[in-house]
């Protein structure tokens, strides 16, 4: 092909890497303010779960038998003493332990969420995608397990499994699924009318492929924006399991436990044992929060 | 020379289940296309005309089995088309690709293009390499008329006209006998229109292709075809060789659709006569006894309702009892 100047000139232009609606997305989602201030947020928590401990004096462990017996006069936050957040009742550095809290209560989160990506994704592109008969069974099944009243399962799975780290994520993940998976279904639903699925059925392409290759990358969009807003709730429930007594075993902590303890002993004073597992607690979800709409505008432009 | 699609008695049927039926109610069924036969040789293109909703693209979604139907579609003398499983299918289906109405819809938004001209060669040639495949891909592009360096680029990054480009690289990727084009250049303006049709004129020429031709628009098919089908309402109204179809319309439905057509000249187009067509197209849950047409026919009379005409099998088929050129009194001045 013989190209004028011009052409050239244009052709060097339209070379190389094209915009993708992902990078449009990183655009939008990097000038929305509330969003970035949400990212900022969310980083320093994190920063903080991962890097705390090099920062803490004592360990979350060791019991500093000076405060011992006199937490409200002694415990409290202090310098000196080398516990920023004060001790907790039994003289532990509630540094080291909120530290450790934000830890555990992410981890939950995110894998609660990772779960529920993975399994509800799968569930309800497939259930979707074939529809009929298939569907019909795969989403009632759905709705008579959302029915069991899951506070009461993910309890009776503690009882009767003990009270481990294991069995909390299993319980997470097994609830967290299924309203995702809903959703899915319902964008599936979409897509698969839209002619660029009915061209890739018209070329042969068989339908697990048809599912991961054309379904699964326009679903990431809704995808994403739930899972940001499905790490909170994981925190939210693992929180109220542990406020309950039957979340985390000691010495392991969560925020929701620290959250528990502190609001035992604010009787006597010790405000500081609830204020800093909680200060914690609301950074992280108003983090989450806040990224999850801003994905949610940059990725459903339309939609807002 | 034996045809390359020759098909027999196609009907294609939608059971309808209204909200609230009992799952042991029988349903009721939306004959969508009725015994619709043609033979397409090689090389040669059918045009398909009609009004929105009888049935043109549903005909073509029934011959590679995207929807049910039922009757013969013989592939070259050999295969009933609809009598195999899907795994059978598979690779009949790279022998006929399909371009779809809206070129934008029809191209996965998260894909390059690279990738979604490529996908039906992916999917039936596994063994070419992904170099050799790139290569391809790119000759594929310049082939149509798009710069072989776009190939990373997203969908939406292109006009209509070049999305239409893309859509046709992808269908002739894996080297097919018969393209089927529902509606290509519908959603397209005018000047593109006319691009698009000399870029599948060309590559019929060069490489041979069958095409079925979709369209509603009888000044795009006239342009295009060898051989014209009209549908009203699932069944063929008439279906003859292009010159005779337009020279020498014999269905009153065909002559309604000719008079139709916009004269781009304001004193020629004052001056037409049209014949006029009154109301709307039956629903196809409840088509008219006898000739499905026949309520809005000018030349209906009694028999009509009693007979259900046949389009015969001769070259110039006409699915009219009372068949015959173009009369008189039927037309009245248009606009």
């Amino acid at each position: 092909m013989v190209m004028t100047s011009e052409q050239r000139v244009e052709a060097s232009e339209l070379a190389g890497k094209g915009r993708s609606p992902w990078a449009d997305a990183r655009r939008r989602f990097f000038r929305n303010k509330a969003a970035l201030m949400g990212l900022v947020i969310l980083g320093f928590v994190v920063a903080f779960a991962l890097f705390g401990n090099s920062l803490a004096q004592w360990s979350n462990e060791e019991l500093d038998y000076n405060v011992m017996g006199q937490i409200v006069e002694l415990g409290g936050p202090s310098f000196e003493s080398g516990h920023y957040f004060g001790t907790d009742d039994l003289g532990r550095d509630l540094f080291a332990r909120t530290v450790q809290g934000t830890q555990i209560s992410l981890a939950v989160g995110l894998v609660g969420a990772l779960i529920a990506c993975v399994v509800g994704t799968l569930y309800g592109a497939v259930a979707g995608y074939f529809g009929g008969r298939t569907d019909s069974i795969m989403m009632r099944l759905v709705d008579i397990f959302m029915a069991v009243p899951y506070m009461f399962v993910l309890i009776l799975l503690l009882v009767m499994y003990g009270r481990s780290i294991t069995i909390l994520f299993a319980g997470v993940g097994l609830i967290s699924w299924m309203e995702m998976a809903r959703i899915v279904r319902g964008q599936t639903l979409t897509i698969k009318g839209r002619e660029f699925v009915e061209a890739a059925r018209a070329t042969g392409v068989s339908a697990p492929v048809i599912i991961l290759r054309h379904i699964v990358p326009n679903l990431l969009g809704v995808i994403a924006v739930y899972a940001t807003l499905l790490v909170p709730l994981m925190i939210l429930t693992e929180s109220f399991i542990s406020f309950l007594g039957l979340g985390i075993q000691e010495p392991l902590t969560s925020l929701g436990a620290l959250i528990s303890e502190g609001a035992g002993t604010i009787a006597y004073g010790t405000t500081w044992q609830l204020g800093f597992p909680l200060l914690f607690f609301c950074l992280t979800l108003f983090g989450l929060f806040f990224i999850g709409d801003g994905l949610r505008d940059a990725l459903d432009p339309k939609d807002r | 020379m034996s045809p390359l699609l020759s098909v027999c008695d196609l009907h294609v049927r939608f059971p309808i289940t209204r909200a609230g039926d009992m799952p042991w109610t029988k349903p009721r069924y939306l004959h969508a296309v009725n015994g619709v036969s043609f033979d397409l040789e090689p090389g040669k293109t059918l045009g398909v005309v009609g009004e929105s909703g009888c049935g043109k693209s549903t005909l073509a979604r029934g011959l590679i089995q995207m929807v049910p139907a039922t009757g013969q579609v013989n592939w070259r003398g050999e295969t009933d088309l609809l009598s195999l499983s899907p795994r059978q299918m598979k690779p009949y289906r790279s022998e006929i690709q399909m371009v779809f109405q809206d070129p934008l819809a029809s191209l996965n938004p998260r894909m390059t293009l690279g990738q979604i001209i490529a996908e039906p060669l992916r999917t039936h040639r596994p063994d070419v390499s992904a170099k050799e495949r790139r290569a391809r891909v790119a000759q594929m592009m310049e082939r149509v008329g798009l710069l072989p360096q776009m190939i990373n680029r997203y969908p939406h990054e292109f006009s209509g006209g070049q999305c239409q480009r893309i859509g046709i690289a992808r269908a002739l990727i894996v080297e097919p006998k018969l393209l089927i084009c529902d509606e290509p250049v519908s959603a397209l303006d005018v000047s593109i229109q006319a691009q698009v049709i000399e870029l599948l004129k060309e590559l019929q020429r060069d490489l041979g292709l069958a095409m079925i031709f979709i369209a509603h628009d009888l000044s795009v098919v006239k342009n295009i075809s060898d051989e014209v089908m009209v549908l009203y309402l699932g069944r063929i109204m008439e279906k003859a060789p292009k010159a005779e179809l337009y020279d020498n319309p014999q269905h009153p439905y065909t002559q309604a659709l000719l008079s139709a057509v916009p004269i781009p000249d304001p004193v020629a187009e004052r001056a037409k006569k049209i014949v006029p067509m009154t109301g709307d197209m039956p629903s196809p849950m409840n088509p008219p006894s006898g000739c499905v047409f026949r309520g809005r026919c000018p030349r209906a009379q009694a028999d009509c309702a009693e007979v259900i005409p046949e389009a015969g099998s001769d070259e110039h088929q006409v699915a009219c009892i009372h068949p015959g050129p173009m009369r008189e009194k039927e037309m009245t001045a248009g606009n």
